[in-house]
């Protein structure tokens, strides 16, 4: 409402059929549970609250050191470090509905029957707004390759979550740009059932310390996010919309600013995630939502949702 | 009660604890010996700020390619004063980060974040107290001895470096302290050797109760053992390379043992940097012992 009031820009938009305020999100992996950034805003002011990837067990993740910093990015090897199913929905969800946010729970399995069982749990819990399924992990039934990367075990994936969900609780894929064309990715999950897509995850790299001559991270890979690969989730984001203009798409991969969520919207993303900027600014994600207000606002924009996609219009000589 | 008076009172807890996002500027940054000395007016942290606490700061402005903050003990604090209040540290050049940080002039914008992490914890009685800092980890070992001042308890510091020009606060340590002790490994002042050679004796002669430490990983886990085997407690503050510094980011982590005897990879930002040295794996660092609470089994996570 007082973003309504500041700048005359209506940013509720819609996900999915979930209804949300305004359309900045946190990235997953970027905002543990919300509880820390809660210090430097209030998480209820977001359009959700994406948590870090919930797994079944309590997992401890891998050895330091995890991170890495490259040009305007970073790389991460954390191992998914995470309290389990359980506590998560002892602790974390409850303080987070408690606070008034729009939790959007992250889940991510090893196998089918993990994924399916993380679903049924998650999605009966009143008060989730949307599952995202983190598919970028390796399935230990199928040689440790990565779900994300084939169309056929990112589709399985998504239908058991799909099947175990219950109905008015949205399922959106995250999808990974390690492939070979994420529109095929995109249309093999949407297929499956998933209400709409989280686009893009980390982009796979390396480092290497010339001083020690061995690859900086303990997990050798890593996760590369932040600005650096903007360009890439934009386009990927594009992609996707052109060959799905109905689809709802969560855009994200490194937004900074208001302007970075407005290029997103316009390249056809009905939301956006802010994520590794929150490690240099953890006041990023409660920022951009007002800077996004104020470059609608400066564009004569009425509504936040009227700026979704615009960008292939303009191209095609429509308004 | 309306929800609008709610949200006020949440969002007036929130402004009275926590840590504080401060769009600082540069008020000094001097050399000494290798080291810099840093202070700037950030308007809030030093009344929250308590000995062991900590700062990241940003690195570049709001379009910096150096997307990570830097972590520093805080050196000392002033709440007010001409400037209004200040926050200083001490630090090494040892990357693009720091270097860039170097090259920081007075009334250049520096985005400050703090007082993050969890302090010393103060004895509750008047006991004597060994303070051993490693290189520039003494810099958040003098506003602790003033505390424990403060509580009458006896300060003994053990300052100590690779080489003189690597010593931080030595004179400043002979105002802070009641004995002070110096180790170079190349003997360039005062003893020759390591904290670790002129600990033991320290303890014993001083019978002190708390050995709190800052500095190296290496020097951590020694100056430990030789606490408890002398009978103190043991609190180290550890230096652990950090992206965010408030919990979010999971990159810290070390193997550190609970109450329940539990091994955990601990956020080193949030439940230390303090800790206490019993508590902490130091031969683990860098590994996931077998026996840390979800630990891969078979040495990898699937």
């Amino acid at each position: 409402m007082t973003m309504l009031e500041a700048s005359g820009v209506d940013l509720t938009t819609s996900v999915a059929g979930a209804t949300l305020p305004n359309p900045v999100m946190t990235a997953s992996g970027c905002a543990a549970s919300g509880r820390e950034l809660h210090q430097f805003f209030d998480v209820a002011d977001l359009g959700a609250v994406v948590t870090k990837s919930i797994m079944l067990d309590p997992r401890s993740g891998r050895p330091i050191p995890r991170m890495a910093e490259t040009p305007s990015g970073m790389l991460n090897s954390i191992g998914l470090q995470g309290p389990g199913i359980d506590a998560f929905l002892a602790t974390d969800l409850p303080w987070l509905l408690q606070h008034r946010a729009r939790p959007v729970v992250s889940i991510a399995g090893s196998s089918l029957g993990e994924y399916a069982e993380l679903a049924r749990r998650v999605g009966n819990d009143p008060g989730v707004t949307a599952v995202e399924v983190n598919i970028s992990c390796p399935n230990v039934e199928n040689r440790g390759l990565v779900f994300a990367c084939d169309p056929y075990q990112a589709a399985k994936v998504v239908s058991v979550v799909c099947r175990e969900t219950p109905r008015g609780v949205p399922v959106l894929a995250k999808l990974s740009p390690d492939v070979t064309s994420i529109v095929d990715i995109a249309s093999s999950v949407m297929e499956a059932g998933a209400s709409g897509l989280t686009l893009i995850n980390t982009l796979l790299g390396l480092a290497i310390d010339p001083g020690t001559m061995r690859p900086v991270l303990a997990g050798v890979t890593g996760g590369l996010s932040g600005p650096a690969i903007r360009p890439v989730a934009l386009r990927a984001v594009w992609q996707v919309h052109e060959a799905m203009p109905d689809v709802s798409i969560v855009g994200v991969g490194g937004i900074r600013t208001g302007r970075d969520a407005l290029e997103f919207m316009l390249a056809g993303a009905c939301a956006v995630q802010v994520g590794t900027v929150i490690f240099n600014d953890p006041s990023a994600p409660i920022r951009i939502v007002h800077e996004l207000a104020d470059e609608l606002a400066a564009r004569g924009f009425a509504k936040a949702a009227d700026a979704v996609g615009l960008a292939h219009l303009a191209r095609s000589g429509r308004p | 009660m309306s929800v609008g008076s709610r949200t006020a009172q949440i969002e007036s807890a929130r402004l009275r604890a926590g840590p504080l996002q401060v769009a600082g500027t540069v008020l000094s940054i001097k050399r000494v010996g290798d080291y810099h000395h840093l202070t700037m007016v950030a308007a809030g942290i030093a009344e929250r700020t308590q000995p062991g606490s900590f700062v990241a700061l940003a690195v570049g402005g709001a379009h910096s390619a150096m997307l990570l903050r830097r972590a520093f003990s805080i050196y000392r604090v002033r709440s007010s004063g001409v400037y209004g209040g200040t926050v200083e540290i001490v630090f090494a050049t040892l990357g693009k980060g720091t270097e860039a940080l170097s090259r920081l002039r007075p009334n250049d914008p520096i985005d400050v974040l703090g007082p993050l992490g969890r302090p010393f914890a103060l004895p509750k009685q008047a006991v004597p107290c060994v303070l051993v800092g490693g290189g520039y980890g003494s810099a958040p070992l003098f506003g602790l001895a003033e505390r424990l001042r403060d509580r009458h308890c006896q300060v003994h510091m053990v300052l100590g470096a690779a080489t003189a020009s690597r010593l931080f606060g030595a004179l400043e340590a002979k105002r802070a302290a009641q004995s002070v002790l110096v180790t170079t490994e190349d003997g360039s002042v005062g003893i020759r050797g390591r904290v670790t050679d002129a600990l033991p004796d320290l303890i014993d002669r001083t019978a002190a109760q708390v050995v709190y430490s800052c500095g190296p990983m290496g020097m951590l886990a020694a100056v430990t053992e030789v606490a408890l085997a002398h009978g103190a407690w043991s609190q180290t503050a550890v230096e652990e390379s950090m992206a965010c510094g408030v919990g979010v980011c999971m990159t810290c982590v070390l193997p550190v043992i609970g109450d329940d005897g539990v091994t955990r990879m601990v956020r080193s930002c949030v439940e230390g940097p303090v800790f206490r040295g019993e508590r902490v794996r130091w031969d683990a660092v860098g590994t996931v012992p077998v026996d840390t609470l979800g630990a891969p089994r078979g040495g990898r996570h699937g």
